[in-house]
């Protein structure tokens, strides 16, 4: 399907003079890993809240050669989704895709994808809230000054507090993290099982918060470290024993969906484009799964 | 212990103020000098500035506890939240003996050197609980804050740091889970010294501590401060309008009036032979 280039707009919505502002705060953003940059957020045709900050990174990164994968949950065809993919195709030349190998851009929302980022692929996050001393100091100006002086004990205090109550870390997610030894920072809402991959990563992950106004990034091969007691370490979810009902994969971060008709819990893959081209595979090969 | 150490002990002081200043306002230059201001006032005539602190200068030794006594708005408050890094001075200078040999001035270090001072070498008891307790995390977690800014990352070990200086301030452990904002107003009290106590800081500085606490409550505070001292041999500086805490606690005792000090000396003295005009008027008023 292919859609004329509205040409009211400039090329990718944004004004050349927007586009230019968020590429200098992402520059900035990946020259001091996990450091949350002010940026004059634009008022975008979706509602703030709704992946306005990524979708903004999306449009000042995007150009001709690009091909944009959007992820809402680990979903390609979800509303929000298939909204921002149709938007990006009304004012750019760019074709989207639903394979993650396939995308130079991905703009997600709370999972990434199951495959390694290569190199040349970057990684823009939507991201709901940035800063993640905000549960426990409400002002801007205390927290700017928390991180600058790296006091970051009331973040381990809700670790702490959490296992007293109990017994465990029960953050699931929007796990916070030391970003190379310096920057305490919220990764976005994405599983805990999503974070290894976050650690000394091959591609670029940029973090947009639209109705914060804040953006940053974790550039390649940095060091991201959960935050974990010495006693009581970083787990991620576990799958053991369970497989996709789809696609048979048994490495993966799976969703719990119920099965009205017959009543039962059914595990599938919460990645569909990973899914979807295992099923392709499964198709040409034999399948023995016992499913 | 040799004769030279304890020499040493009591010739080098473990914090020394030297001329600080501290002001509420802009300043002009009348009352840069302090000759133009009223001696009846520490507000300038001209610019409406409030000198809280004028030149304050004074050591502290291991061990020991310096009362701070004055009418209220006569500037002690001031002077142990501008020690505390929570009012920014004017001018002077204070050294800690165990921070770079007491080499550097700690008002002109950078804002994480003070943090670090804050958390390692320092505690503050304020009047107000709710200063210096986050009230929605537990008592453990409160005294945990301050064990993990200190970079023990260990739940098991904080824990029972945790319940050994509860245990110190008598408060049972089956407590330690709970909201400070639960607990009576001498229970939050003590729960806040056990805080400032956490990393075993040489300097404790207690803001008006018993204030507000009925008198039954204050003497097993006052007690507690006592044996903290005899334990520890911490440092202290209690400041108090209450003349009856400083004859218990102090053994010096500086009295401020209007931003300076105008007597200082040891508590005894202070209290049975009062030279200033102000001092005496202090005594005599004492019921």
């Amino acid at each position: 399907m292919s859609f004329q280039v509205v040409r009211e707009y400039n090329y990718a919505f944004l004004d050349e003079g927007s586009k230019k502002e968020i590429r200098r705060t992402t520059l900035k953003a990946i020259a001091i890993p996990g450091c949350q940059v002010p940026f004059a957020s634009r008022e975008m045709p979706i509602g703030r809240g709704w992946g306005t900050g990524g979708l903004q990174l999306t449009l000042s990164l995007i150009g001709d050669n690009d091909r944009l994968k959007v992820i809402d949950q680990g979903n390609d065809d979800s509303v929000n989704a298939v909204s921002i993919k149709r938007l990006v195709e009304n004012c750019t030349n760019v074709a989207t895709t639903n394979q993650s190998e396939q995308a130079t851009l991905i703009q997600t929302r709370h999972r990434i994808p199951e495959i390694p980022l290569r190199k040349d692929q970057i990684l823009v996050f939507q991201v709901p809230l940035p800063e993640p001393l905000r549960r426990t100091e409400p002002k801007e100006e205390i927290t700017r000054r928390l991180h600058a002086e790296m006091e970051y004990s009331s973040i381990w205090l809700r670790l702490y507090e959490d296992i007293i109550k109990w017994g465990d870390i029960t953050i699931g997610a929007d796990y916070p993290c030391m970003v190379h030894q310096r920057y305490v920072f919220n990764p976005s809402p994405i599983p805990r099982y999503d974070l290894p991959k976050l650690h000394q990563a091959n591609g670029l992950y940029l973090f947009g918060a639209g109705r914060e106004k804040k953006i940053y990034a974790v550039p390649p091969y940095t060091d991201v470290v959960p935050l974990q007691f010495e006693d009581y370490p970083f787990q991620v979810e576990s799958f053991e024993g369970l497989m996709c009902h789809l696609c048979g994969s048994d490495s993966s971060f799976l969703d719990e969906v119920y099965d009205a008709d017959s009543g039962e819990k059914k595990y599938q893959c919460s990645d569909t484009g990973y899914c979807e081209a295992r099923q392709q595979e499964r198709g040409k090969v034999e399948w023995n799964g016992d499913l | 212990m040799e004769w030279g150490s304890v020499k040493d002990m009591e010739e080098n002081p473990i914090l020394s103020v030297r001329h600080l200043n501290k002001r509420y306002g802009k300043g002009c230059k009348h009352c840069e000098s302090f000759d133009m201001l009223d001696k009846e006032t520490n507000q300038c005539p001209h610019c409406g500035s409030v000198w809280a602190c004028k030149k304050v200068s004074f050591d502290l030794y291991e061990g020991e506890i310096i009362g701070i006594v004055g009418e209220s708005g006569s500037g002690k408050s001031s002077l142990v939240k501008s020690l505390y890094f929570d009012d920014d001075v004017l001018s002077g200078s204070a050294t800690i003996s165990k921070y770079k040999h007491g080499q550097r001035n700690i008002f002109q270090v950078s804002s994480q050197q003070k943090r670090y001072i804050r958390n390692h070498l320092m505690g503050m008891v304020y009047q107000n609980p709710w200063l210096g307790l986050k009230m929605s995390f537990s008592s453990g977690g409160n005294i945990a804050e301050k064990l993990i800014s200190a970079g023990t990352y260990h739940v098991g070990n904080i824990r029972d740091r945790a319940s050994q200086l509860l245990e110190h301030v008598e408060i049972p452990l089956s407590r330690m889970d709970e909201l400070p904002k639960n607990f009576s107003g001498g229970m939050q009290q003590r729960v806040q010294i056990s805080k400032a106590l956490a990393n075993n800081p040489p300097i404790l500085l207690l803001d008006e501590v018993t204030t507000g606490l009925d008198l039954s409550v204050q003497a097993r505070v006052l007690d507690l401060i006592r044996n903290i001292q005899r334990e520890f041999g911490v440092g202290m500086i209690v400041v108090s309008h209450d003349l009856g805490v400083i004859r218990m606690l102090a053994d010096r005792t500086m009295v401020m009036r209007y931003g300076s000090v105008v007597e200082e000396g040891l508590t005894d003295q202070i209290l049975e032979d009062p030279h200033h005009a102000y001092t005496q008027q202090l005594v005599h008023s004492l019921l």
